[in-house]
């Protein structure tokens, strides 16, 4: 192995973080779509782990990836139209009802993952997600000084990476795109800002809502199957392990944008692994501040500093969707 | 009725019998309303008369209990705003609907157009094309929270056009503008008829329905009154219908010798959050037994002056005297503290002046439960004092812990009216006391602040209906724009002078009273001796109690 | 077609028995689910049922009722003032920290009276203290609170996990990562079979009901709840106001933890408040933040959490079930709300036609 150099160490590391980063951003990605319209959907921890149990026990069972996507999509889609009829339609408390999702979420998906736990990822699509589609064969300009290290370098981190990791870059910039460019976005941004308006402009806020909190609701799904078909191999109990709440982190923390959400996930990845990571470096045993589990505080900590930055700055600046949290009831009087 | 429609050609709107009741109220009932192509028609009523609901109605927003809608003699039943944007008619809200942090051409193009491509530079073109055609003058790409009041109605009229709307529909649309953009509203207004256009312009202003629109339509508590053209129809009819008889606006204004100066206001000037300025170098003095009123088109600053006064509103400079007390830059309770009794009456009633959601006696002592020695609420005088209030001032309520919020407007308005009342206060201001509320409860008011007077205390008085103002106060102050144009004497005063000082023109000779400059204050806080000797008690921590007895000092 | 307006308040009658009507359709609800998840639910029932009906059992429901009834209470005062207070398992863990703290600084022969309440001011002040930096952040920017407080919660649960992990682990637990217990001298003694902290959760409910119906800082925090405006018109400091009630809320708080520390866990460790601050969450929002009712939902919350732990061990039946029935009844109780407060008039299109037909 070259892993050696320190150009390496720092090239395996930040590979490594992109791939920690992975649920956090697409989970993101599904909640900025949700918040955009207007709702917090605190259940996001809920529906990954839904997606994620439905998925992974619908790959063991039928060894088919597309149904296991399918699967994870439609447990968290189901999920969240809990929480959508509640909240949309019902006006119910959206704290109360994401916190209700969770619970719900967490009880079934450890339920139907019971029977999971000691199976693993059916071997094909282990190899599927093993396969790197973008990695070159540098094998003829590796031994070059400087440009073949260079190469190494670069293709560990930008190339080396399997199907999910780009798809979810990808789908990050289709949503940039969606939210900015075009009628869509538009109409997800007024009824996230201001119902009413887009009520009175001929919006359909409700169908809108349901649009975006599903949506959402199939993104935190697809987060959350990542954790046990790719990364673990494995079902564990509450195997997103908090990750739900980092997203809810993340989101503010990136400001609502799905271009920002990338370098957030990736900070908050990094924060991840880099807490056990630097267990190996003894002259910092005794320091506290680089203890893994004070590492684990970083990205709450980062948030919080975020959020009242945020709402501390005077004058201008968007603060976020004008209408998260609120319900809306147009007859209302 | 019923049979073929005889005219060859159909109305814009033709609205029968509608009807619509919130809860108890009854908003509308059995309204008719018809109005051509091409035509401005103005829908006048007292505020409460059901103008607004039903515009709403025709815009979609609210439902019909009952009745028809036809658009062009083809019958319409809209489920949402988008049924009637589709079938060309649009609405511009009083309060405008408009994302604040997208600019005017998002905010026009959304709700518009199919597919997911959005063509920024098409809807650009179109925007410009509308806005030169009507001479509106409007930036695409100006950021709505960057724009006057009067940009941003511009948005709303253009976003309603944007969508082919051919029926406009404006809901006090001059409540908020200033003289200058009013007059460029009734341009783009006059052009839009010309293009064949119907405009229904809701308002209560007489004047402006004068010179702009074609017929009237009258409703009154909620019904039809009838329908006239402008042409053959004169103010004072108008009035007639609106309020329902030949009317004598005649209140009582007894003449009180005046006791003494309660409040002086100088060279007071205030700044919203924003930076605006909303109060600029108000200065005026007010006494005892006088009611003074305060005149101003809507957002002339009448709100600012009223909460600085009473300690809700931090000032950038000035001074305000109360018994030749400093009392800039406290707050309420310190105001209290002082031995002040001030009580205000503000605009906001469930918002402000009241807990919407708590019953009558918890919002009796909502002003004195902190002067009550001990922990503990004083809940058996506060229910005592609440009985009170709820038989002298006859409020209609199932009891005294019925929700405030549950109502009428005119009972919600005496609750705080009786409370304020209750604590004998030296100054009483009140905020648009009367807005909402019927004739018969108006006048309730008007009375019950003639007692005050009466009794000596010092009413500044902000209003909107100039006829009120004429009749009930002693003085009347002018703001526009946050500056005071005049203080006229009510008695010698008209109507026409005070609408031209609305507007920002300053009276020059004929005898008005202008007291401008007036003298500055004297630079010490020490009570002057005449306010002493009227006032025994001003020094006193609290106002007497149900029981006749002064509260202690706390 | 359907459309919907807001009702005048319904009787309490109705309104109770529009609440029952969700819980059993809930129930229902979860019967199938329960089936299609391949488990049978009269099984499940039966298997519940005899986790409950001893009297040991009914003592195990009541130790787990007095942490989420306490935890609840504290949770209402912060949601009468309209603060979304969702950091309550944070401040928890806080006060159960500061209580740790506390009792490892005493000396041993401290007596156990003084060391058990000594602690308790300690949770009372470490909820109070993690509560202040979302209030204060709230009362003078305006920030989000529900967020705020979340994030706090993953901090605390972060924090225990550093001491548990590394600073104080005790070499006593021969390399387990475990923080000491703390002296049995601190264990809260037992009446009538259960820790006195049912004794506690009953004068709680009453001060907390007293505090907010008859006290003059009570009505201030009612006041502010329902209009900040009002508040500021009728001359309260709002800021102090919801300062006071955010410190109130999280004190209590606190002093869940060290009731759940002296009371039941012995040792701190970051799975001590295991979720009862957002379980308390419900339970307040669904007792519509009234003392009495908290008392009453926490209980029933208890039992269903007593029942779920029977299922795993008697019958294989995942506890985790009782997860999913639990988050079903509160979909079914939120969504009863509405049908309290709106109706929904059915509209005919029968009559808009007829309408049409003769104009």
């Amino acid at each position: 192995m070259t892993d050696t150099t320190p150009l390496m160490v720092l090239a395996v590391f930040l590979a490594s973080a992109v791939r920690y980063s992975m649920p956090l951003l697409v989970g993101t990605l599904g909640e900025t779509v949700t918040e955009r319209s207007g709702h917090l959907n605190l259940g996001v921890e809920g529906m990954m782990l839904m997606g994620g149990a439905a998925g992974f026990v619908t790959a063991i069972r039928t060894d088919s990836l597309v149904l296991s996507l399918l699967a994870a999509m439609g447990g968290a889609i189901a999920g969240a139209l809990f929480y959508a009829v509640l909240t949309v339609t019902f006006r119910a408390n959206q704290v109360v009802t994401g916190l209700a999702l969770t619970l719900f979420g967490a009880g079934v998906a450890n339920t139907v993952g019971k029977g999971a736990v000691h199976a693993s990822t059916p071997p094909h699509i282990q190899a599927f997600f093993a396969w790197q589609p973008l990695r070159p064969d540098l094998s003829a300009i590796e031994s070059v000084p400087v440009l073949g290290p260079a190469a190494v370098f670069l293709r560990t981190v930008l190339l080396e990476y399997n199907i999910y990791v780009y798809m979810a870059v990808l789908l990050a910039v289709v949503l940039s795109l969606l939210l900015h460019r075009t009628r869509l976005g538009l109409h997800l941004r007024v009824v996230g800002e201001n119902p009413a308006s887009a009520d009175a402009s001929g919006i359909r806020v409700a169908a809108t809502r349901y649009g975006a909190i599903l949506v959402g609701g199939a993104l935190c799904g697809l987060a959350g199957l990542y954790l046990p078909l790719v990364h673990n191999g494995t079902w564990v109990e509450n195997i997103t392990g908090g990750r739900g709440w980092i997203v809810v982190a993340l989101v503010i923390f990136v400001r609502w944008s799905p271009l920002r959400a990338m370098l957030g996930a990736l900070l908050f990845g990094a924060l991840e692994i880099i807490g056990f990571k630097l267990q190996g470096f003894p002259q910092l045993a005794g320091n506290p501040l680089f203890s893994q589990y004070i590492i684990g505080m970083y990205p709450y900590i980062i948030t919080v500093i975020v959020l009242v930055a945020n709402s501390a700055r005077k004058k201008g600046g968007w603060r976020g969707p004008g209408a998260l949290g609120l319900p809306y009831f147009r007859e209302e009087r | 009725m019923g049979g073929p429609v005889p005219s060859a050609e159909c109305p814009a709107i033709e609205m029968a019998g509608i009807c619509k009741s919130f809860g108890h109220v009854r908003a509308n009932h059995n309204v008719g309303f018809s109005v051509r192509s091409g035509e401005i028609h103005a829908l006048l009523g007292e505020n409460g008369s059901g103008k607004s609901t039903l515009m709403n109605i025709l815009s979609g927003i609210y439902l019909p209990d009952a009745g028809s809608v036809a658009v062009r003699g083809r019958h319409v039943a809209f489920r949402s705003p988008r049924d009637a944007i589709a079938i060309g008619i649009g609405m511009v809200h009083q309060h405008f609907k408009l994302v604040e942090s997208m600019t005017a051409m998002e905010n026009i193009v959304a709700g518009t157009g199919r597919g997911l491509r959005l063509d920024r530079q098409q809807a650009r073109e179109r925007i410009r094309a509308f806005s030169r055609r009507f001479e509106m003058g409007l930036d695409p790409d100006k950021r709505v929270h960057d724009m006057s009041v009067g940009e941003k109605q511009t948005v709303e009229i253009l976003k309603v056009l944007y969508r082919g709307a051919d029926i406009l529909v404006l809901d006090e649309p001059t409540a908020v503008l200033t003289p200058q953009e009013i007059g460029r509203l009734f341009g783009i207004l006059r052009l839009m008829r010309q293009e064949g256009h119907s405009v229904i312009f809701i308002s209560h202003k007489l004047n402006e329905v004068m010179s702009l629109c074609d017929r009237v339509t009258v409703l009154r508590r909620g019904e039809t009154v009838g329908t006239v053209a402008v042409a053959d129809c004169t103010t004072s009819r108008l009035v007639e219908m609106m309020v329902g008889r030949v009317v004598d606006l005649s209140i009582d204004r007894p003449r009180v010798q005046s006791s003494g100066l309660c409040l002086s206001v100088r060279n007071l000037s205030v700044r919203d959050e924003e930076g605006i300025r909303k109060l600029d170098d108000v200065s005026f003095d007010l006494h005892h037994g006088e009611i003074l009123g305060v005149a101003g088109l809507a957002g002339s600053g009448q709100k600012e002056l009223c909460e600085t006064i009473a300690g809700l509103q931090a000032a950038e400079g000035g001074r305000i005297a109360f018994h030749g007390n400093d009392i800039l830059g406290r707050s309420p309770r310190d105001i209290i503290r002082l031995g002040i009794s001030m009580s205000f009456i503000p605009e906001d009633r469930l918002g402000m002046g009241l807990v919407a959601g708590m019953d009558i006696a918890d919002n009796v002592m909502l002003k004195d439960y902190a002067f009550r020695p001990g922990l503990f609420l004083d809940r058996t005088a506060a229910r005592k004092k609440a009985r009170e209030i709820v038989s002298r001032l006859s409020i209609d309520t199932p009891g005294i812990f019925h929700p405030v919020r549950k109502l009428s407007g005119g009972n919600i308005q005496k609750v705080i009216l009786g409370r304020e009342i209750d604590l004998n206060p030296k100054l009483l201001i009140t905020a648009y006391a009367v807005r909402g509320l019927d004739i018969h409860s108006s006048y309730t008011i008007y009375r019950l602040l003639n007692d005050q007077k009466v009794k000596g205390v010092a009413v500044l008085y902000i209003g909107e209906d100039l006829d009120v103002l004429l009749e009930l106060c002693d003085r009347i102050l002018v703001l526009f724009n946050g500056r005071v144009t005049g203080i006229v004497d009510a008695r010698s005063s008209t109507k026409e002078r005070i609408g031209l000082m609305m507007t920002g023109e300053t009276p020059r000779a004929e005898g008005w009273q202008v007291p401008l400059p007036v003298p500055p204050l004297p630079a010490s806080n020490a009570c002057p001796v005449a306010d002493r000797l009227l006032s025994p008690d001003s020094d006193r921590t609290m106002p007497a109690g149900p029981d006749g007895k002064g509260g202690g000092p706390c | 077609m359907l459309r919907i307006a807001r009702k005048e308040d319904m009787t309490g009658l109705r309104a109770v028995g529009v609440r029952i009507a969700a819980v059993l359709l809930a129930l229902l609800a979860s019967g199938l689910l329960i089936l299609a998840m391949g488990y049978d639910p009269r099984e499940v029932v039966r298997v519940m049922w005899s986790g409950m009906r001893t009297l040991k059992a009914l003592a195990s429901m009541i130790r787990i009722a007095i942490p989420l009834a306490m935890a609840a209470l504290a949770v209402s005062i912060a949601f009468t003032m309209k603060f979304w207070n969702i950091g309550a398992e944070g401040q928890i863990l806080m006060g159960a920290f500061a209580a740790t703290a506390i009792s490892s600084v005493l000396p041993e022969g401290t007596p156990g009276a003084l060391r058990i309440l000594l602690m308790a001011l300690a949770g009372l002040a470490g909820g109070a203290l993690w509560a202040l930096p979302p209030a204060l952040f709230r009362a003078a920017f305006r920030t989000n609170e529900t967020l705020l407080t979340l994030m706090f919660n993953y901090i605390a649960i972060r924090w225990v996990e550093y001491l548990r992990c590394q600073l104080w682990k005790d070499p006593a637990a021969m390399g387990f990562p475990q923080i000491a217990p703390i002296p049995e001298s601190a264990h809260l003694p037992q009446l009538l079979g259960v820790h006195i902290g049912w004794i506690l959760v009953l004068v709680l409910a009453f001060l907390q009901w007293v505090f907010l119906r008859r006290t003059k800082k009570g009505f201030e925090v009612r006041v502010v709840g329902e209009s900040e405006k009002t508040a500021r018109y009728a001359g309260m400091t709002v800021g102090r106001v919801l300062l006071f009630g955010v410190l109130l809320s999280g004190a209590l708080a606190g002093l869940t933890g060290m009731v759940k520390l002296n009371g039941t866990a012995f040792v701190l460790a970051e799975r001590l408040a295991g979720g009862d601050g957002f379980t308390a969450i419900i339970i307040a929002w669904l007792s519509n933040l009234s003392a009495p009712v908290i008392l009453v939902v926490a209980f029933l919350f208890a039992a269903m959490k007593q029942g779920a732990g029977w299922m795993e061990g008697l019958a294989g039946i995942p506890s985790a079930l009782a997860d999913t029935v639990q988050g079903l009844i509160l979909f079914f109780a939120l969504g009863s709300e509405f049908f309290i407060r709106y109706r929904i008039i059915l509209e005919s299109r029968h009559r808009t036609e007829r309408k049409e037909a003769h104009p």
